[in-house]
């Protein structure tokens, strides 16, 4: 079982998002591995635990990405490469899908399945995967929640509202992962210095013809949300509260 | 002229697509039409002619279940048949797996989950929740057809008194065309509302202490309409109510009429997720706790005395 993961470093959901200049100010933001990335990576690992094979961890981004490709070799990743993106956040899954697959294209690494997590939190898109998926023509199943693979074909179970979806489909297909899908392994300390050592090939977008990619949206503007308006601490008794929540629910918010 | 993926669920269609096609009458690219793909849909496309000029009906025993492969390939054909200036879909489960995949086959520019869009100058402006709304982003998308889906709950519904017609679209199909497909659904024990489409979340945080008191919180979910439970990420990880309920930054992002959380200290990610809520109430212990900032109503009080209260006093009001 060949599996490409697809990986990406973002602030940590601790982190304040500060608004600078119109940009999001990277000063003092903690930059993690994408939380659902991590169910794609243990999900990979799991397969290539029972079927063989092997899984390649691959991020778009800075320099700084590498830090995380580091983290994924230490969970037991074989092999990690950084394509070189120095477009900062362009919140535009088109560009990075178009990114991806001209790499999938041009490299040739043979591959069964194409992993991601379901979104990346930041730009919030959750447009990656089925991009990829379209551009090469590959099934795809997103945010799932429980996977089978069996004999060259899948069952995946896909979280929908208030239920979830059983999708059979054919591999080499393009899934991404929601939490409960596994509970991620840690890198363990043999793992880390191992990862140390490990080469992380670099491909340019120059190498995948790409140095005139257009981006197809325009950022206006990046602003704080909208100040909520300051609230109302109720006094009283736990009864006199309740009734006079009750009330301005009903009479004031008109919510109930 | 705008295309809208109208989805329906047990025979009926979904309220986002109403948000949705009420969204597309006013912004002021011309003609609204819908598409709406099944089985049997002909029926439920005519409880669309207040919304819509034209109503493309896609049927086929084969479109039963979802399929994203097939579906795409309906949505595509019927716009390069209609060649629409944009494609809206509400940002459900099936528009944010489908939308995107539409954008790709036509090489176009994408916005999920939207709060506003409006055109300004022939151009089309969308606003959307970035980090899980601790930012806000503008865009300007630049390739046609725009590919954008609506956030549920935003948008008001509101007749537009057309009078659409309807059209029988062919379509060629094959089994080849589902490369991968839905083959069952499995709900939930309890037939649960998702916080994502509840008028009222009732959450719960650290504070509720342990599993068998979000029966509580259900409890009080029982007796308020269109009312869904919802949880902190402490709650959750804690194993004490499943994942779909989390709200925040890596659960659900919500913007109900009305978010009451009990015993939740309001966490950055959780905020994230909960401050586009229309009215928000806190409950908890703990005067200092971040929630109460973001909370139109405090009651910092002990959730346990004012649960059984509140739950007598809105069965007066139900």
């Amino acid at each position: 079982m060949e599996i490409i993961v697809f990986v990406k470093q973002v602030p940590d959901t601790e982190s304040r998002i500060v608004v600078k200049d119109g940009k999001i100010d990277e000063e003092g933001i903690n930059f993690i591995l994408n939380p659902y990335d991590e169910f794609a990576v243990e999900e990979g690992l799991r397969l290539k635990e029972k079927f063989g094979g092997k899984v390649t961890a691959v991020t778009v981004g800075p320099e700084r990405a590498i830090s995380t490709l580091r983290k994924v070799l230490a969970m037991g990743v074989d092999d990690a490469i950084l394509i070189k993106d120095d477009a900062g956040e362009t919140y535009d899954p088109q560009r990075i899908s178009k990114i991806i697959s001209e790499f999938i294209k041009k490299e040739k690494i043979p591959f069964d399945i194409l992993f991601f997590g379901k979104q990346a939190i930041g730009d919030d898109n959750m447009g990656v995967p089925a991009m990829v998926a379209e551009f090469l023509g590959l099934p795809q199943v997103t945010v799932v929640t429980k996977l089978e693979i069996d004999n060259g074909k899948g069952k995946a179970w896909r979280e929908i509202e208030g239920a979830s979806e059983v999708v059979e489909f054919k591999l080499p297909a393009v899934l991404s992962a929601q939490k409960g899908l596994n509970e991620p392994r840690y890198e363990t300390l043999k793992g880390i210095m191992a990862a140390k050592k490990k080469e992380i090939r670099t491909v340019t977008l120059d190498e995948l013809g790409l140095k005139e990619l257009q981006n197809s949206i325009s950022i206006l503007k990046i602003e704080p949300p909208p100040p909520r308006p300051a609230g109302k601490i109720l006094k009283g008794t736990p009864e006199e509260m309740v009734k006079e929540l009750l009330n301005l629910l009903r009479n004031e918010a008109k919510v109930i | 002229m705008i295309l809208v993926f109208v989805e329906h669920r047990d025979g009926k269609i979904r309220k986002g697509s109403f948000e949705v096609l009420s969204v597309a009458g006013k912004l002021g690219l011309g003609e609204t039409h819908a598409v709406i793909v099944g089985k049997d849909v002909k029926t439920l496309g005519e409880t669309l002619k207040d919304w819509a000029d034209i109503i493309h009906c896609v049927e086929n025993p084969l479109f039963e279940n979802y399929s994203t492969t097939a579906f795409k390939k309906v949505v595509f054909e019927i716009a390069k048949r209609t060649n629409p200036d944009a494609i809206l879909f509400s940002a459900s489960s099936l528009g944010k797996d489908l939308a995107p995949r539409v954008t790709a086959s036509l090489d176009s520019s994408f916005a999920s989950d939207c709060t506003n869009i409006r055109i300004e100058n022939g151009r089309l402006i969308a606003t959307r929740p970035i980090y899980a709304g601790k930012a806000f982003l503008e865009i300007e998308l630049r390739n046609k057809p725009y590919v954008l889906t609506l956030r549920p709950n935003i948008f008001p519904v509101e007749n537009l008194s057309k009078s659409g017609k309807i059209e029988i679209e062919s379509l060629e199909i094959s089994e080849e065309d589902f490369g991968c497909k839905v083959v069952g659904i499995e709900r939930a024990e309890e037939a649960t509302l998702d916080v994502t489409e509840a008028d009222i979340i009732v959450s719960g945080g650290r504070g509720m202490k342990g599993p068998e008191n979000f029966a509580l919180l259900r409890e009080l979910c029982s007796i308020l309409p269109n009312c869904a439970v919802g949880a902190s990420r402490a709650a959750v990880d804690a194993g004490w109510i499943d994942h779909q309920h989390q709200v925040g930054q890596t659960g659900k992002v919500v913007s109900p009429n009305l978010y009451i959380a009990f015993g939740i200290s309001g966490s950055i990610q959780h905020l994230a997720g909960m401050s586009g809520s229309k009215v928000i109430v806190a409950v908890n212990k703990d005067p200092e706790a971040p929630i109460f900032k973001v909370a139109n109503y405090g009651l910092v009080a002990d959730l346990f005395e004012i649960i059984p209260i509140l739950k007598e006093e809105l069965k007066k009001l139900y």
